[in-house]
């Protein structure tokens, strides 16, 4: 990760897309950065943090996004420039917020705030692939979406300009390969920001009363229209009068400009990059639908700028009406994720090309070649990952319960469970902090019938992001619930970020770790705490517990993220092996099987269990439940 | 001779764990430094450690490239694991493309499990070689346990792709980048990593060009 504040003004360095806004807002002068981690937006506030100290500037993980962007908020209407970065799902959590700040304004003290929404077509890392563009539309918010890395920097910048002469927040959409891909950037001037925090005494932020607050957002977002109609993020390549316009916003561009490289057909295809999405430039788009024959649009998840390019020359009642192509017409998808092959499908279909990647003999040769060789390999906890012991314990506990208990889980590592490599003991998944509130109902449930106990499960980061009000709201109104907190010590899925259980903020100052079941004894749970790697014992607290009709239980199953012990400790905790003789091979299969370590695996040459150099993390927990006692651990000096 | 193509579309591929995003990342910055547009595409997120990783690497002195390739048009794929070679080889090869594999496999869970059955290495390699312009298979993991270093496995493998001078690459280059990337004390032991590849690479029996 480069230091963000040393780069040189004027030279280009290879940045990741996050890094690229980190640096734009650290130029635009930023000096309050708050985000909850998530993928793809963590690493964000990752380098702001690494140089907050040296640059003067308040980083923090938040407890989650709502919190996060009410503290920039805040900090805002002092005069201090302020941003808040989240991943598509955190925006929800974020959204009662984001609503009202551009009706209340930001004051006229020359604060501004850059809202950065990272969303993840084809879902690599979160459950669903909402597109949060229609949100900033929603807020009244201006929105760009940055098609490069360069231009990730420069919105950024733009939109804090924006924001301060406006009094509004802008709103910045990422999605995975700008936030996760790097590519050249050239950086600006950068300069210690010095604002002083001071907030008027005599003003006051409220969307109330909202008509007439509202009547002046629309006024200055006409405003801002016209702006975005001469943008510089907007951008024509191509022949004066195309045959075919694609118009496209964020990774549409570079998959578009493959596409017509591949076919070249730079001749006939133009290209109306659209970098300001809402209020969205009719006039700029209707000027060029105009000039050319039909026209393609494309974008990534929903048909947002299709909606409104649509919109726009319906408004213009253009005679003939001009053909608009894309996802309504099925030239391109609504699902998953852009890419070249899918805009060359669209232009071969429109242009009646003909177009294999391949040679169709050599297609065939490596379908025959290749055939059925290629197995998947799933997702699946890193070995010496303290869940697949959870899981285990926790499953053998449901299994024994004999009432067929319902588990109703939560996101981060433990996620995992539901996918193949897992467990799949999992019931419900939903979001952040929606494992306990499900399970707290289901916990109501008794006087419908309702036998099967309730367990709700959630990670120490997750636990203070969203569980919290669930499991108040569990003892208020008295449910039958057992809840598990796996606490390994850190927010592990998103690349090991202290949380308030930590004892350390986000810039590495120590801090209060809060006690996780002090908090569930003062709200008056039962609670019990567990190594998860004692999985006898596990199994038997957990059952334990499931037969204890008394309200609220929490069974915390303590054990650190092996991956940031071996950070910390840098050695494994044991010599492990397998014993040759003893192990029993396919006969048994305990390790490979039913732990699914991938530390771990059969080995055909001996018939045996074989240890996977590099990846086995020597925890012991094979060994200790190796059925054969086949398998070795040996205390390290 | 070393590919000339114009982007020069590279993947790197294997199992999360084996140091991929760090080798793409050294890559990428080697031909930043030379003046290219660089640019790489980064897949991760979810599993830490055990799930199929790979980046893309795409080079141009004309413009820049998006992160995504299409389809059947690598040129080089640097495979850190044989099964990840084999699944972007059918994604992304051709017959030009050359290949560079380590050959010692991480099997899949579903593979311990009975559900799944590795392929055959002599199968895959065959498949391989048929298949593309070019392919190097050499033991990488093995290389790096000799010299006591299972995490360098990247790096032996850049060296057998420096070795292979498929890229406008020179060991300098790469121990730049090192230098920048890691601690002090990691150095020497990565510097062995990358002439054991280079080492490896002039002793495999190469498949040459048909």
């Amino acid at each position: 990760m480069p230091n963000l504040v040393k780069l040189a003004s004027g030279s280009e360095y290879l940045l990741q897309g996050n890094e690229a806004i980190a640096r734009g807002a650290l130029e635009s002068g930023v000096q309050y950065c708050a985000a909850y981690p998530g993928t793809p937006s963590t690493e964000i506030l990752t380098s702001l943090a690494a140089i907050a100290k040296e640059a003067g500037i308040h980083a923090e993980w938040s407890s989650n996004e709502k919190v996060a962007t009410e503290a920039a908020l805040a900090t805002a209407y002092t005069g201090l420039r302020t941003i808040s970065s989240m991943k598509n799902a955190g925006l929800n959590v974020a959204m009662d917020t984001l609503q009202h700040i551009n009706l209340a304004t930001l004051g006229d003290r020359k604060g501004a705030m850059v809202v950065v929404v990272a969303d993840d077509p084809q879902s690599h890392a979160s459950g669903d692939e909402e597109d949060t563009r229609w949100a900033a539309q929603m807020a009244n918010a201006p929105l760009m979406e940055p098609a490069n890395f360069q231009e990730a920097l420069d919105m950024t910048k733009a939109l804090f300009e924006l924001s301060a002469e406006f009094s509004i927040f802008g709103y910045l959409r990422g999605y995975t390969r700008l936030a996760h891909s790097r590519g050249k950037v050239k950086v600006g001037d950068y300069k210690k920001a010095d604002t002083k925090a001071w907030f008027d005494r005599s003003k006051m932020f409220t969307p109330y009363i909202a008509p007439p607050k509202r009547a002046a957002l629309i006024k200055k977002m006409a405003e801002i229209r016209e702006r975005f109609e001469d943008s510089p993020f907007n951008i024509y390549q191509g022949p004066e009068k195309p045959e075919l316009l694609i118009i496209c916003s964020g990774s549409g561009m570079p998959s578009s400009l493959d596409a017509i490289e591949e076919l070249g057909l730079g001749d006939r295809v133009g290209i109306l990059k659209l970098g300001t999405l809402w209020p969205f430039p009719a006039r700029t788009v209707v000027s060029h639908v105009q000039k050319a024959g039909k026209t393609l649009v494309v974008e990534e998840s929903d048909p947002f700028v299709e909606t409104h390019v649509k919109a726009a020359v319906a408004d213009a009642r253009l005679s003939p009406a001009p053909e608009i192509l894309g996802k309504g017409s099925g030239h391109q998808d609504y699902v998953g994720e852009n890419n070249p092959d899918r805009v060359i499908a669209a232009l071969c279909r429109i242009f009646g090309i003909e177009y294999q990647s391949r040679e169709p003999e050599y297609q065939e040769k490596m379908n025959d070649l290749i055939g059925k060789m290629v197995v998947s390999r799933g997702l699946a906890w890193c070995p010496g990952c303290p869940h697949r012991a959870s899981f285990y314990a926790i499953g053998n506990a449901i299994k024994r319960d004999g009432r067929d208990p319902i588990l109703a889980s939560d996101i981060g590592c433990y996620t995992m469970d539901a996918f193949p490599a897992g467990t799949q003991i999992t019931n419900i998944l939903h979001c952040m902090g929606g494992g306990f509130a499900e399970a707290g109902g289901l916990g109501q449930l008794a006087q419908f019938g309702f036998t099967q106990p309730a367990i709700g499960i959630c990670g120490d980061s997750t636990f203070f992001h969203g569980a919290i009000p669930a499991l108040i709201n569990a003892v208020y109104n008295k449910s039958n619930v057992t809840y598990i907190v796996l606490d390994n010590a850190i927010t592990a899925m998103t690349g090991f970020q202290p949380h308030a259980a930590s004892g350390r903020t986000a810039t590495q100052d120590v801090t209060s770790q809060i006690d996780i079941e002090a908090l569930c004894k003062t709200v008056g749970c039962r609670v019990e705490i567990q190594d998860p790697f004692d999985t006898k014992a596990t199994t038997a607290k957990l059952m334990e517990l499931l037969k204890d009709d008394n309200g609220v239980k929490v069974l915390i199953l303590r054990r650190k993220c092996e991956l940031l012990r071996m950070r910390q400790e840098k050695k494994h905790l044991y010599k492990v092996y397998v014993d040759t003789e003893k192990c029993k091979g396919d006969k048994c299969g305990f390790c490979y099987r039913i732990l699914r370590c991938p530390g771990i695996a059969y080995d055909a040459e001996t018939g045996k269990a074989k240890i996977q150099p590099a990846l086995c993390a020597e925890c012991g927990l094979c060994a200790d439940l190796c059925p054969s006692k086949a398998i070795v651990k040996e205390e390290r000096a | 001779m070393a590919i000339s193509a114009d982007p020069l579309n590279l993947v790197i591929t294997g199992v999360g764990g084996q140091g991929n995003i760090l080798l793409s990342g050294m890559l990428g910055g080697a031909f930043m430094k030379k003046g290219y547009y660089v640019t790489i595409g980064e897949t991760f997120g979810a599993a830490q450690r055990g799930g199929a990783v790979f980046s893309t690497v795409r080079l141009s002195q004309k413009r820049e490239y998006g992160p995504i390739m299409p389809d059947g048009k690598a040129h080089l794929i640097v495979g850190l694991e044989p099964l990840e070679t084999l699944r972007l080889v059918e994604k992304y090869g051709n017959s030009d493309t050359v290949v560079i594999s380590n050959t010692y496999p991480v099997v899949t869970a579903s593979v311990s499990s009975g559900q799944d059955t590795y392929p055959d290495m002599a199968e895959l390699k065959k498949a391989v070689e048929s298949l593309c312009k070019e392919a190097y298979f050499i033991d990488a993991t093995s290389i790096a346990l000799d010299i006591n270093a299972p995490i360098a496995l990247n790096i032996v493998m850049v060296g057998a792709l420096l070795g292979t001078k498929q890229l406008p690459l020179e060991v300098e280059d790469i121990k730049a980048e090192l230098r920048e990337n890691l601690p002090p004390d990691r150095l020497e032991v990565n510097f062995e990593a990358l002439a054991r590849g280079m080492k490896a690479i002039a002793e495999s029996k190469q498949f040459s060009e048909k």
